[in-house]
């Protein structure tokens, strides 16, 4: 069996086993975020780690999801599924429309250009109150799936799992092909994929549009999971977070992306402690990961023990 | 008519005319070397006519169609294909995966179908990966089969760009210096492999120090001097051109 499919299955059999040996709901709540932030940073590593492009407002693209939830369903009585979907195609839409002007700039103003997008986004959410409730956020209706409402840990368990699943062994078999391949070539030289036929734009265009997407769908699914949305989901904060699960779990490695959430998702509750504390906390084991784990760790223990992913 | 017929192309880069009013022209099935000093402008001609750069003046026509101004990966869909003089690989993938990345317009670039595994894009991904395998076995890297690009040596990464090019099933293949810093015995493998390219039906423009690789494979030879051609001809017109010998041994003609 090949390394990628056993890691597939030994992280289908967690998934499987953790509802049983979660012993409360408050360990079922952790494990159900630990789920949704890995499903949103295994897009954005594709952004980050195989193509080689920031985002730094990734949080802005999940806001939008999270919103399109709370504001279509309340105000204009849609469905939630169909919310969803909306809400990812206006993000597909907004990241289409900006990627191109964007992907021209590289490096530092890629980084401005994607954080001053996240930025925007979380001002309009904020200011829009008679939709969005403003700053103070609002509710969320509950989701149904074909008559069936979806309330409580458990039922979100299953459905966030699964959407994980499928997304690992989605992003598993996309890097995997000619599509994964041009991502990673023109991360590696941009002008050798261009002379083979590799229109850089375009794919630079295409995995945004991918990711942002990811991260819009997800969170609807948290904010239906959580009943309630605040601008703080579209915090640039929340972006940095992102990035830095991406880069504490691996670049360019998707077991690294679920190492990272899950690592990033527990710290927070373990730091609890630290009142006020914890965003320098934080801030230091990013810094510490930066100099001396800048592969993330993932990576570093497969190069140790001389097999890759 | 000519495979590829280049006609007064220039570029400028602020004040400095690094190629001026160059005309040439190549025949399909030959090999044609460019050369010159250090700084003559053959490396921005190749770049220029792969598209890498725009001209600022001048014509470049590819079995005829004006292809000047075209970007790279639209030359590419033309059957152009190149290595580069300072190594472009991707570090970041193994070496057939490099070989794999060649042949990126033979393939179904599908991303849902991807991410979806459908069998016919596996099937012919798999394919490919045995033909990247033989293309490694071509350029002498059979033992570099599995290894990853970053742990190859210099030498070796030189012939993996040329079997990233030869994926791509090219009509027309430019080689920048795929001699330059390999020691003598690699220096006549490549030379042979340049031949072997050639005689596959690949049209061959090279760019080369190694005057004698240069003399033994080249048809025809361009001869480059502070962006202007010098000379053009056969290698022994070109040898015996007195421009060419006070360009080369800086003899005051």
């Amino acid at each position: 069996m090949k390394n990628t499919t056993k890691g597939l299955v030994i992280v289908a059999v967690i998934l499987a086993i953790v509802p049983f040996v979660s012993p409360n709901s408050y360990y079922t709540d952790l494990a159900i975020r630990m789920a949704i932030n890995a499903t949103i940073v295994l897009g954005l590593n594709l952004l980050i780690g195989f193509a080689g492009q920031i985002s730094l407002g990734h949080a802005g693209f999940l806001g939008i999801g999270a919103y399109a939830s709370a504001v279509l369903p309340t105000h204009f009585g849609w469905h939630p599924l169909l919310a969803m979907g909306a809400g990812a195609a206006v993000t597909a839409v907004l990241a289409g429309l900006v990627a191109r002007p964007i992907f021209k700039l590289k490096g530092h103003y890629l980084a401005m250009a994607t954080l001053g997008l996240g930025i925007i986004i979380n001002i309009a959410l904020r200011n829009e109150a008679q939709w969005t409730g403003g700053p103070d956020g609002m509710p969320v209706p509950a989701m149904s799936l074909f008559g069936f409402e979806l309330s409580g840990d458990k039922h979100w368990y299953w459905v966030v799992a699964a959407l994980l699943l499928v997304s690992i062994w989605a992003s598993l078999n996309l890097i995997d092909s000619p599509f994964g391949r041009a991502l990673r070539a023109l991360h590696g030289s941009e002008v050798a994929s261009q002379v083979v036929g590799v229109d850089i734009v375009r794919y630079k265009v295409a995995i945004f549009v991918l990711s942002a997407v990811f991260a819009s769908l997800m969170g609807s699914v948290t904010a239906h999971y959580i009943g309630f949305v605040s601008p703080n989901f579209a915090d640039f904060f929340h972006s940095i977070e992102l990035v830095t699960m991406v880069v504490v779990g691996g670049m360019a490695s998707v077991f690294g992306s679920l190492v990272g959430a899950v690592l990033l998702t527990a710290l927070p509750q373990a730091l609890a402690t630290f009142e006020g504390w914890e965003t320098v906390v934080f801030g230091a084991i990013l810094m510490g990961f930066m100099i001396f784990l800048p592969k993330g760790i993932v990576p570093t223990i497969a190069a140790r023990f001389g097999k890759g992913e | 008519m000519a495979l590829l017929e280049v006609k007064d192309l220039s570029i400028h880069f602020g004040g400095v005319k690094a190629v001026q009013n160059v005309n040439f022209s190549v025949d399909s099935g030959i090999v044609y070397s460019v050369i010159g000093p250090n700084g003559a402008g053959k490396t921005t001609l190749f770049n220029l006519i792969t598209g890498v750069y725009k001209p600022t003046t001048g014509e470049i026509r590819l079995d005829g169609e004006a292809v000047h101004g075209k970007s790279p990966n639209e030359l590419a869909r033309r059957g152009m294909a190149r290595t580069f003089q300072n190594l472009q690989i991707c570090m970041n993938m193994s070496a057939v995966e490099n070989v794999m990345v060649g042949a990126h317009l033979r393939l179904d670039r599908n991303l849902v179908k991807a991410a979806l595994r459908f069998p016919a894009l596996r099937k012919r991904d798999a394919e490919m990966r045995n033909e990247a395998a033989g293309l490694m076995r071509f350029v002498g890297l059979d033992k570099f089969a599995d290894a990853r690009a970053d742990s190859m040596p210099y030498g070796a990464l030189k012939r993996l760009e040329i079997a990233r090019a030869l994926a791509m099933k090219p009509r027309l293949i430019f080689l920048d210096e795929p001699a330059a810093g390999l020691n003598p015995k690699e220096t006549i493998e490549v030379d042979h492999l340049v031949r072997k390219v050639a005689d596959s039906g690949v049209t061959v423009v090279l760019v080369e120090h190694d005057m004698k690789m240069v003399m033994n494979l080249s048809d025809r030879i361009l001869v480059l001097d502070y962006g202007k051609k010098l000379a053009e001809g056969t290698g022994e017109e070109v040898r015996r051109n007195p421009d060419v010998i006070a360009a080369y041994l800086g003899a005051h003609a």
